[in-house]
């Protein structure tokens, strides 16, 4: 198991090839990536039984992304779990190659095909009541963009969460309040989000959706109440980690010129200075 | 022809048997099940029914997710609210992501008749034949309900069973050999044949028999399967009949008529050929039977219809 410090360095080192997958592509959803890779981080390397080794089986947790535009961050994860080799990422985007701009099945790993927005919670509240029929303990983990809420899908699936008691069903919402057009507030206010998933049956948690022990405890406290399902606010910053691309609208898709790339990789690379100078070599 | 039961029953007839012998079978209903005759089913099974109310994206992707942890899953809904507020699910939870759930679209084409437009279901066949990797089959009687249903449970890719409701003719003798895919030859004619899915099939066999009586040879094959659909019967029955008629429940547009026009027109075979379905026009008021009759899918209206095409070629000769 890793050590919280351990999980932190890989945050920033993920941070890194994120933003080089992007700009060797000259195509991808920065900002998102950035926003929940702390997530993916935590759930792949601490809290999900998935591994190449044990994919096919279906006694397992499983995780879907349902924001299927922050690819980046899970090919990452995923390549640093073994799935696949990292050069593969080389062919982001490319003519041809199996990892496009959404997650697929054509890539080791990934449970289930999304990019089109409101669909991954339905699937997952199937996965987890398959789990409940079977009377399994694994858990079905499914992450949710904060705009992505916009859809009515997400509501219906709610239901029918809370309807089977799925407790083995976590839902984490990555809420850094921005969606393509701006604040989702101002777009179309999801507030007063925790009431409204309170109302429809969940046990709300929230969390520092950057902060990697408190990531680790949140997780680890699932269900949160038997018989509900868990959702977890996990508040995040969109483009976390590069400050010139925080908060801003206009990282949801751009891609860094020459001149912000290498600044945002020296930023990078001065965070993993300091935090050699705290932990030592790493 | 001897009336039998409507193929919704059958069907739930069939999904018992089934789910009594496969546990991972699990029915998903949208509060349809009353409507889709599984009062029985969810008595005698009912720790293998899922319920998710009226909610048709969801279902959908429910029973993704279900597919995706082993389950076995019929997902059944009216085919105009399934393969229309569905749709997006059908196309990425279920094609796209490749999870063989089996839909059931129920009460499909115009079995509601006079419930109007938002309960047809007239559409089905040319979203669904756009979309990569769903297969779509349209059992025409009780015999071939029944086996596609067996055939669907384990399928191994994502299906489209499409049912009406009303009592069908029986068209097959149960030792007919039926495979997804293949369409089933109900007889030949050297001067037409209708080339028929669904519920559409069993007036096209009584109009040959009109057609007989005008000393007219004709032929219907009964295309259960639209895809994959099975070219070799249709070409065949194109280069051995003098005309082709198609008829099916669904609109002009993208149906089976369109499907075996190009296909016609591709493999260069030029014959005379009619196309029998619904124009894409305000529908008509009135029931299944009545709005058939008013757009000529009867025996009598499709013999006029061959006979009428027969005699054109004439003239043009």
């Amino acid at each position: 198991m890793m050590t919280v410090a351990e999980l932190e360095l890989k945050s920033i080192q993920y941070r890194k090839k994120i933003l080089s997958m992007i700009k060797h592509a000259n195509a991808g959803h920065t900002a998102g990536s950035l926003s929940c890779v702390d997530i993916l981080n935590v759930l792949y390397n601490q809290i999900l039984n998935i591994s190449p080794e044990n994919f096919a089986l279906y006694q397992r947790d499983r995780y879907v992304q349902s924001k299927g535009h922050s690819v980046e961050a899970l090919y990452v994860v995923l390549a640093d779990r073994g799935f696949f080799a990292e050069s593969e990422l080389d062919t982001f985007e490319q003519y041809q190659s199996p990892f496009i701009g959404h997650p697929t099945r054509k890539v080791p790993g990934i449970e289930h095909n999304t990019g089109a927005l409101g669909h991954g919670l339905s699937v997952a509240v199937g996965m987890a009541l398959a789990g409940k029929l079977d009377r399994r303990l694994d858990k079905v983990y499914v992450l949710l963009g904060d705009g992505e809420l916009d859809e009515g899908s997400n509501w219906e699936a709610s239901m029918s969460a809370a309807h089977y008691k799925l407790d083995n069903l976590v839902v984490i919402v990555d809420r850094n309040m921005l969606q393509i057009t701006g604040r989702t507030e101002e777009v179309n206010q999801l507030e007063p989000l925790e009431d409204k998933f309170v109302a429809f049956g969940y046990a709300v948690r929230h969390v520092d959706g950057h902060s990697i022990p408190d990531l680790i405890n949140i997780f680890k406290s699932v269900p949160f109440e038997n018989g509900k399902p868990n959702l977890i606010l996990a508040h995040t910053v969109k483009g976390k980690g590069v400050s010139f691309m925080e908060n801003g609208t206009s990282w949801h898709h751009r891609v860094p010129t020459d001149e912000e790339f290498h600044a945002a990789i020296r930023e990078l690379e001065q965070a993993e200075k300091k935090w050699r100078e705290r932990y030592g070599a790493g | 022809m001897e009336l039998g039961k409507p193929n919704l029953d059958v069907f739930a007839e069939t999904l018992l048997e089934l789910g009594r012998q496969e546990p991972n079978l699990l029915v998903v209903t949208g509060d349809s099940r009353g409507s889709a005759k599984l009062a029985a089913f969810c008595q005698t099974l009912p720790g293998q029914v899922v319920e998710v109310g009226i909610a048709e994206q969801n279902l959908v992707g429910i029973s993704a997710g279900l597919t995706a942890a082993g389950k076995k899953v019929f997902a059944v809904s009216p085919a105009c609210f399934l393969t229309a507020r569905g749709l997006e699910q059908i196309k990425n939870d279920v094609a796209y992501s490749d999870m063989p759930v089996k839909l059931i679209g129920i009460s499909a084409g115009v079995s509601y008749g006079a419930l109007g437009t938002t309960h047809h279901s007239l559409h089905d066949f040319a979203v669904l034949l756009a979309i990569h990797n769903i297969d779509i089959v349209v059992p025409a009687d009780n015999f071939e309900t029944r086996e596609t249903v067996k055939a669907a449970l384990n399928h191994p890719r994502p299906i489209y069973i499409r049912l009406d409701k009303k009592p069908v003719y029986h068209l097959h003798h149960p030792d007919t050999v039926f495979q997804i895919g293949k369409a089933i030859v109900l007889s030949r004619g050297s001067d037409v044949t209708f080339i028929a899915t669904g519920e559409t099939v069993a007036p096209a066999v009584m109009a040959t028999r009109v057609l007989t009586e005008r000393g007219i040879s004709s032929g219907v094959i009964s295309v259960h399967t639209l895809c994959p659909l099975d070219e070799e019967s249709i070409l065949e029955a194109a280069s051995t009949s003098r005309a082709i008629v198609t008829v099916e429940e669904h609109s002009v547009n993208g149906g089976l008529g369109s499907r075996v026009a190009s296909l016609l027109l591709e493999k260069g075979i030029f014959v005379p050929f009619k196309m029998v379905a619904f124009p894409v026009e305000y529908m008509v008021t009135g029931s299944q039977s009545e709005i058939f009759a008013h757009y000529n899918i009867t025996p009598q209206g499709l013999a006029e219809t061959a006979t009428r095409l027969l005699c054109s070629k004439q003239e043009i000769k």
